[in-house]
């Protein structure tokens, strides 16, 4: 009996000690959200800016760029995966494994080849632990993303878009992250990066008036050709952003819900233990007045 | 377009974690890669190529603010300036 007790308390102190540490992690969650979610809000006027002036030129001349046409014939495509250097946020790393393999089983049935590029040590767990190859990793800094990041990230992607099919080069690249919906939601998001197609931003230039010359310097084409890159760089360095907050938000939402589950399992073994307890008493008691009746119907 | 009275800029440096400088401005003078050009309220509108070298800010008190932005460009439509660069920084 008393040994039951004693493994019940040891349970109920087990417990609350995992529930101090994710609740710990839960706060630190919270307050990087705040964080993550600021650095996406202050990235909002770069991204604009440049989807504005790539549209810009697209809209107001007529250039062919090697980044926007579209190949004739696709057979290598490119995926790059957003997910996180730690795990314990729930879903987060599955949602984007899943988004990416389904893209994945997509392309392969329109006879492409794929290659996959990584962003996070947990993608790369799941890509070696199933012994699958991959062209290149980038870890460390997915809490906090740097643009330097995104910036080589981009500059590996062009190349390899740039690159002959015959050398190694894709025709196509993916990205899959999760895009921060709310606080309670991150939804997976698969996006086409290049042959780019450029739909937001426009301005209008109005019915009546007149539609606005533009000068570009040196020419248009020299414009697109250092714009387009930047464009890519701020595409990625946004699902970076994106990426992070949603991490920190799903790691918010899991240790809640770990810390929920630790007090859900305190209070039970708390009432199984107080059972222990008072039946423990109970035959301590029918033992004392056993031993009572026993002695005095002896005498 | 609509705006051509209007004897100032709006203008905004951008970079690509943060919006480093919002304001009014009577003049903007930078270096694209063709030379040197500047920006009056009333221009057409522009999209250039930055070269190496400063954008400076001329504000309504004639204050001069400049800005490096190294491999960043500049735009310009309807007095709206925007100066952007992945690693713009205020001198």
């Amino acid at each position: 009996m008393g040994a039951q007790l004693r493994e019940y308390r040891a349970r109920i102190k087990s417990a609350q000690t995992t529930k101090k540490i994710t609740r710990a992690m839960e706060l630190i969650a919270a307050s990087r959200i705040q964080k993550a979610l600021g650095r996406v809000r202050s990235s909002a006027p770069y991204a604009r800016a440049v989807t504005h002036a790539v549209s810009a030129v697209a809209t107001y001349s007529n250039v062919d760029h090697v980044l926007t046409t579209e190949p004739e014939k696709i057979t290598r495509a490119a995926i790059v995966v957003f997910a996180s250097d730690r795990g314990l946020a729930g879903a987060f790393n599955a949602n984007v494994l899943r988004a990416s393999e389904e893209l994945a089983t997509l392309l392969h049935g329109q006879g492409k080849e794929v290659v996959y590029y990584l962003i996070g040590r947990r993608a790369v767990g799941y890509f070696s632990f199933r012994k699958r190859g991959f062209e290149k990793v980038w870890t460390g800094d997915t809490d906090e993303p740097q643009f330097a990041t995104a910036q080589e990230i981009g500059e590996t992607l062009v190349a390899k878009f740039i690159q002959g099919e015959d050398e190694g080069g894709v025709n196509e690249i993916h990205i899959v992250y999760n895009r921060f919906v709310s606080m309670l939601t991150q939804e997976p998001e698969v996006v086409r990066l290049l042959p780019l197609e450029i739909v937001e931003g426009v301005e209008d230039p109005g019915g009546t008036e007149v539609f606005p010359l533009y000068e570009f310097e040196p020419d248009a084409n020299t414009v697109l050709d250092a714009l387009l890159p930047v464009y890519i760089d701020s595409r990625i360095f946004n699902a970076m952003l994106q990426s992070a907050a949603s991490k920190h938000a799903a790691t918010q939402k899991a240790m809640k819900s770990a810390s929920d589950n630790a007090d859900t399992l305190i209070r039970d073994y708390t009432r199984l233990a107080n059972n222990a307890r008072q039946a423990e008493i109970t035959q301590q008691i029918s033992e004392i007045v056993g031993g009572a009746d026993a002695l005095s119907s002896a005498k | 377009m609509a705006d051509l009275d209007a004897h100032e800029l709006h203008v905004s440096v951008v970079s690509a974690d943060a919006e480093l400088w919002t304001g009014e401005a009577r003049q903007v003078v930078a270096r694209t890669l063709i030379g040197q050009i500047g920006l009056l309220a009333g221009h057409e509108p522009v999209l250039g190529i930055l070269a190496e070298g400063e954008v400076r800010i001329t504000t309504p008190d004639g204050e001069v603010i400049a800005v490096s932005a190294q491999n960043g460009f500049l735009s310009m439509q309807n007095n709206i300036v925007t100066v952007v660069a992945g690693a713009a920084e205020l001198v």
